[in-house]
Parts: structure tokens; C-alpha cells; sequence
């Protein structure tokens, strides 16, 4: 039997909620990979993210400052807690950090603490405000947008599209609204919460169906599968899914991965017409939190991106089973006051 | 999930039909669609007729066999087969 490696992660995303983040569902799949002794150091927001508190998923959880605090806090501390840890990897997984953590790879990396990530340029590129751009240059379908930055221009937009109208916030959320009023409330909500600009999308009518997959940076693609939410929250969320069969989609992630060379695990987000016309809604630049749907059929994307981080080659994955579902559930996890206290006060647990 | 019944009444309208190959069907009637993730389940009679399509069998075979199996007037079985096949159809899951 080979000794399996010792390896230290850090991830984020430990917000275990009914939005779930990704962070749990990746330490899950890291756990499970034989190849690796995982230690998991948890890179906490906020003090009461269910993941600081499942210590069979995560060892240690240490809070670090929002991305809004600026890439120097974020690398001081960081360094500080490589000191304790001695850190081999990071996996970061909001879509708010990972142009800090992309800004500072270089000086982790003189630390000796490995990321794998896509560039600011890749980051950029598949933006909501660029997407649509990004679609016409590389021949995807994207659906028509109009990025705007004051709620007049609403009108504008549903001349041009006919309600419903799809109202996106520049990081997160979006509403379909069918009159102006409802257009007008959203935007003024999605701004009060993320700011600037709102984009408005042409509403397309279909399945959704969502890609994770997985880039080595060369333009090759490691893993991809598809999977189809069967249940969705009122938040938008998958609380069930089930993997499909089907090429076009792996096809159209390994043309998304072939023009942007992109590093590093992402998610499309598809709409699949009643024609069978896949429209990507969105790319979502980091694993989703649904990824360890692709370890249970057989893909395991996060060993896979900590093999690659590490330099080990890996072989692109060939199958995966199709028809694995995973069902979403919630349940109390018991703490006490003086584990909340300790991450509350000192910042650590 | 979608439920497959045959219909009471008809004629049989659509000649030859064959399932999508990657079509999954199992003895109790649960029909998955692996292209899209869509799942049915079928009635008894229904699920007896997707193995059948599953087997190969033409439409011809099928109703005699049905018609073997169950007291049922000929033109009721090919009205019950038409329906069955164009919910079939309509769900997608037939090669065209």
C-alpha cells in the first residue's frame, strides 16, 4: 500500500447554509480522495459559518479579512496563519475574493503556499458585465444584456427585450420580473446589496442544466459533468440534481476551456431551450457547491485541481456515472457558546 | 415525475417507433431520460409496452402481444398504443 500524502488545504466557503458555499462539499471530496492525508485549515468571514463548526470536515478554521479589506490584509494574514499551519494549498471559493487571492498567488507562492487559479484577464472575461461580448467573440450563445447604471434605463432595455425581463446583481442574485415596477423594485434591492451597474438580461426560456468542470490552464480540459437541479429554492439554489449524458455539454465546456485556457475549476450555468439551444447564463469562476456530485460519479474535480496545483500531471477523466443524484438537507449542528466566543473574540478555532 | 397511461380509445396511427437507446427502463415502469434528467413512471400496462419497445418489437408484435395477454378489442389496443407513443414522443424519448 503507497503512503498516502500529507497535505495541508486552506479553503473558504464555509457558509454551510441553505445558499450554500462551496467549501464543505470541496473538503468532503478532498477527504475522500485515498491519495491524499488532508489536513483542512478553514478561511472563515463570519462567526457563524456552519463549517467552523463541523470539525470532522475542518481541523482549524481561522477568520480572515473581507475582500473589501484589500489584498495586503488579506496576504498578512495569510502569512500568519502559514506560520502555525505551513499551508500547501489554497482553494478559495467566493466569486467576491478571488481577484485578491489571483492579486497575491505570486507572494503565497514565494511562501511556499500553492493556488490554482485563472488570471484577472480569464476572471474578467467571462464577468456578467463582459459575458455577453465574450459569447459574440468566441461564438457561444449568450443571452442579449444591457448593463446599466441607473433605474431609468430600465425602460430602455425592456423596449429592446419585451418583459419578462431578467434583473442580475453585478455579483450575485437575479429576478425575473414581468412589469416595471417589478424591474424598478430589483434594481433598487440588487443595488442596495451589491452596487453597480445592474445588469438586465433577455429572459430565455428552458431547463437549466449546469456544467462543472475543470481547465489545467493549457487549454485542456480535466473533467467536466453536467448535472440538471431537479429541486430549486426559492433562492435560485439546487436542493436536488442528477448527473446527465450529454456530449454537447461536455463539448461546450471544452470549448469554454479551449479559447480561455482557463485555470482552475468553474460552472456554467446553461439554459437549455424547448429546440435543444444551450445558452450560457453565466460562469460561475470557482467550484460550485454542488461539487462533490462530480467525486460521487467518479470525477473527483478538487483532488484533481490539488493534484495539478502540486505539479503532478493528471490525466483527463473519461467517464463519470450518469444518473447519481445528490439530495440537499439541513440539520442542527450542537455547539456551545464557548466555541462561538473563541472564533468571535480571537478569531480562530 | 410524469405519469404514463394508456388512453381508453383509438386507432394505431404511428407505424414503427424505437426508444432512444440510452433511454433507462426498469420492470416497474420507471422511465429515466439521461439526456435531460427527466423521470417518469409508467402504469403496468404502459411499463409491459416499454420493455416490449425496448426488446425491438414492432408495433405489430406489441399488439398482439397485448392482445394475448389481455381481453381487449384490437382497436382499443392500436387507440391505447397511438396515445402511449406520442406521450412518448412528446417527452422526448423516441429516435426520430
Amino acid at each position: 500500500m503507497t503512503k498516502k500524502r500529507k497535505l495541508v488545504i486552506a479553503v473558504t466557503g464555509l457558509n454551510n447554509i441553505d445558499s450554500p458555499g462551496p467549501g464543505i462539499p470541496v473538503v468532503r471530496a478532498l477527504r475522500e480522495c485515498d491519495d491524499f492525508d488532508v489536513r483542512i485549515i478553514g478561511l472563515s468571514y463570519e462567526s457563524l459559518e456552519p463549517g467552523i463548526y463541523m470539525k470532522e470536515m475542518v481541523d482549524k478554521t481561522y477568520q480572515i479579512p473581507y475582500p473589501s479589506a484589500g489584498t495586503e490584509m488579506l496576504l498578512s494574514r495569510l502569512l500568519t496563519i502559514n506560520d502555525v499551519e505551513n499551508l500547501d494549498l489554497i482553494i478559495p471559493n467566493f466569486d467576491a475574493e478571488l481577484y485578491n487571492f489571483i492579486k497575491i498567488s505570486d507572494k503565497l507562492k514565494d511562501a511556499g503556499i500553492t493556488t490554482f487559479l485563472p488570471s484577472v484577464d480569464q476572471l474578467d472575461a467571462r464577468d456578467k458585465i463582459n459575458l455577453y461580448s465574450f459569447g459574440q467573440k468566441f461564438d457561444f450563445k449568450v443571452p442579449e444584456d444591457k448593463i446599466i447604471y441607473s433605474v431609468e434605463k430600465i425602460s430602455e432595455a425592456v423596449d429592446e427585450f419585451e418583459f419578462p425581463i431578467v434583473v442580475k446583481g453585478k455579483y450575485y442574485e437575479a429576478t425575473v420580473a414581468y412589469t416595471i415596477e417589478q424591474a424598478e423594485k430589483a434594481f433598487h434591492r440588487l443595488n442596495a446589496k451589491w452596487g453597480l451597474p445592474i445588469i438586465i438580461q433577455k429572459f430565455i426560456s428552458g431547463n437549466e442544466i449546469n456544467v462543472a468542470a475543470l481547465g489545467d490552464g493549457n487549454g485542456n480540459m480535466i473533467s467536466a459533468v453536467p448535472m440538471r437541479k431537479l429541486y430549486i429554492t426559492d433562492k435560485g439554489k439546487a436542493w436536488a440534481g442528477i448527473t446527465l449524458q450529454d456530449e454537447s455539454l461536455i463539448e461546450l465546456a471544452q470549448q469554454f476551456i479551449a479559447v480561455t485556457k482557463w485555470k482552475g475549476g468553474f460552472e456554467l450555468e446553461i439554459m437549455r431551450t424547448k429546440e435543444g439551444e444551450s445558452y450560457i447564463m453565466e460562469v460561475n469562476p470557482r467550484f460550485p457547491a454542488w461539487i462533490y456530485l462530480t467525486a460521487a460519479s467518479g470525477q473527483n474535480q478538487p483532488a484533481a485541481l490539488t493534484k495539478m496545483a502540486l505539479g503532478e500531471k493528471v490525466e483527463p477523466f473519461k467517464n463519470y456515472e450518469v444518473g447519481k443524484m445528490f439530495i440537499r438537507y439541513s440539520w442542527d449542528l450542537i455547539t456551545n457558546i464557548d466555541q462561538f466566543q473563541q472564533i468571535s473574540a480571537f478569531g480562530e478555532l | 415525475m410524469t405519469a404514463l397511461l394508456l388512453c381508453p380509445q383509438g386507432k394505431l396511427k404511428i407505424l414503427a417507433m424505437k426508444l432512444k437507446s440510452n433511454i433507462a427502463t426498469s420492470e416497474s415502469g420507471f422511465v429515466f431520460n439521461p439526456a435531460t434528467g427527466d423521470s417518469f413512471s409508467s402504469n403496468p400496462v404502459a411499463a409491459e409496452i416499454l420493455l416490449l419497445l425496448k426488446d425491438n418489437n414492432s408495433l405489430k408484435e406489441i399488439k398482439q402481444i397485448i392482445l394475448s395477454r389481455y381481453e381487449v378489442e384490437s382497436s382499443q389496443v392500436e387507440k391505447d398504443l397511438d396515445d402511449f407513443l406520442t406521450h412518448l414522443k412528446e417527452n422526448n424519448l423516441l429516435e426520430l
